[in-house]
């Protein structure tokens, strides 16, 4: 339990290093940084799948935003808004955490699937999960029980999955197309 | 006037970089070998990701990062000769389409049978039968198709971001 | 007690989003949120001292080939894992999509600057 405790402490002095700083390629680094860890912790809480995908789309996401980010020639522009908004901001901001608080203390302790509990509390028959890893394999076959639950129990989720990838890739290419026509020359011609 | 204005233009978008630059020459050739072996490795997460940690999503994005560094080493120029990106654009659309198509066919197995796991499936019984490459149904097809999906709609996003070409003078009031 | 770190993080990003002048840095502070979304999740399938949810000849029983029990009440959730899965995707998609709208609005106004944006027209 201690490296839980270590790595998010990283991860906070990470994230406050890459919001308050002044210089771009600083505050992408410290991103960087923060998924890296991200990655780590998923790793220490049994979960071998999604440290894999972390760590990959996390490289990629970096170089998406140095590409577009750093090799400009931009003079720094640095600094908040105004002094007005920034205080009632961190005012509201202090008070949705206590708010955030109090809620995080009805769930159960760290270390207890909270999901689990919950249909174990409401004396439901079984709760889904149990169900899955039950007879997961019998039904489907796979050993690798998240590829099972994602591709076969709740395959309906990843055709939307699928669907709005390749719709969001679509837009970003239509966007960034270099032979776009303005305006200005329709009109004129 | 309008020659000599139109002139100068062009000189200024010439200086803006066209792309990403390419690197030295030891990238290059390590790129060159590194690239296949990603490659390959991709293949093998999406192909046994029934059986290991990975499937298609992680699988897909090592495939496509197989591509980057192939951009990143040699350059917005040499890419936009030697890829295509209308290929990718196919491939994405084929794997959505084969994913869509491997749902509907489970409604030739009864009135619910919206992504039914029609292929016939082993498991383990008794104590002599093993992990087996092919024995989870649909779920490697699926696989398939969505590692082909994502591969190729970020090889799309990074072709687009190495090859984009950035010119300020066009749009700006003066 | 991770739970709150967890939402300190989330906390963090929001501020960045909602006091930052630069646009790249409001991107920045939505890659921050989603980190924490997707770690609270997985925080919340966690169990102490389990196992990962892949299946091997160790959970097997020897005889009829069922899952033994043992397994099911130490392995972690596999359910929040599967849905986070499919977030880490699509964040990279949709951060994809900002920064292309980013570097649009740099070439048309010339600034990363937001509030100065408001104040060019056309």
């Amino acid at each position: 339990m201690a490296i839980f405790y270590i790595l998010l402490l990283f991860i906070l002095i990470a994230a406050v290093i890459a919001v308050e700083t002044n210089d771009l390629l600083s505050s992408v680094i410290c991103v960087g940084a923060i998924g890296f860890s991200g990655s780590l912790m998923f790793l220490f809480m049994q979960a071998p799948d999604i440290a894999i995908t972390q760590i990959v789309v996390e490289v990629l996401g970096l170089i998406i935003l140095i590409r577009a980010t750093i090799s400009r020639d931009l003079t720094f522009i640095s600094g908040d808004r105004e002094f007005f908004g920034v205080v009632v901001s961190v005012v509201i901001l202090f008070a949705i955490f206590l708010a955030g608080q109090t809620v995080l203390r009805t769930l159960p302790d760290f270390g207890t699937p909270a999901f689990v509990a919950a249909a174990q509390n409401c004396d439901l028959p079984a709760p889904a999960a149990q169900t899955y890893i039950a007879e997961g394999m019998q039904k489907t076959g796979a050993a690798n029980l998240v590829s099972a639950v994602i591709l076969d129990f709740r395959a309906y989720d990843t055709l939307g999955e699928a669907t709005v990838l390749f719709t969001s890739i679509i837009g970003a290419t239509v966007i960034l197309r270099k032979d776009s026509r303005r305006l200005g020359e329709e009109i004129n011609e | 006037m309008e020659q000599k204005q139109r002139n100068s233009n062009v000189a200024q978008k010439e200086k803006i970089s066209n792309g990403v630059k390419g690197m030295t020459i030891i990238v290059k050739t390590i790129g060159s070998w590194a690239k296949v072996l990603i490659f390959l490795f991709g293949i093998y997460i999406v192909l046994f990701g029934h059986l290991t940690p990975g499937g298609g999503f992680a699988g897909g994005v090592m495939i496509a990062s197989a591509y980057v560094l192939l951009m990143l080493a040699f350059g917005g120029e040499f890419v936009k000769q030697n890829l295509s990106p209308s290929l990718a654009l196919k491939l994405a659309c084929a794997g959505t389409l084969a994913f869509a198509a491997i749902a509907v066919a489970g409604f030739f197995y009864g009135p619910d049978g919206f992504f039914w796991n029609f292929i016939g499936q082993e498991w383990l019984a008794g104590e002599s039968s093993n992990l087996h490459f092919i024995n989870a149904g649909i779920i490697m097809l699926a696989e398939l198709a969505v590692g082909v999906i994502v591969a190729a709609a970020i090889f799309l996003v990074i072709f687009t971001f190495s090859t984009f070409k950035f010119d300020v003078s066009d749009n700006q009031k003066e | 007690m991770p739970y709150a770190l967890c939402f300190l993080l989330f906390v963090i990003g929001l501020y960045c989003v909602l006091v930052k002048k630069n646009m790249v840095k409001i991107v920045i502070g939505i890659l921050v949120m989603e980190y924490a979304v997707n770690l609270f999740l997985i925080m919340l399938g966690y169990r102490t001292g389990g196992a990962a949810p892949i299946i091997d000849k160790t959970c097997l029983e020897p005889g009829t080939g069922q899952i033994t029990a043992s397994f099911i009440s130490t392995s972690v959730d596999p359910l929040p894992q599967a849905l986070v899965l499919t977030a880490i995707v699509i964040s990279l998609g949709s951060l994809a999509l900002i920064i292309s709208i980013c570097v649009r609005t740099y070439e048309k106004y010339g600034t990363f600057d937001i509030t100065k944006i408001r104040r060019l027209k056309g």
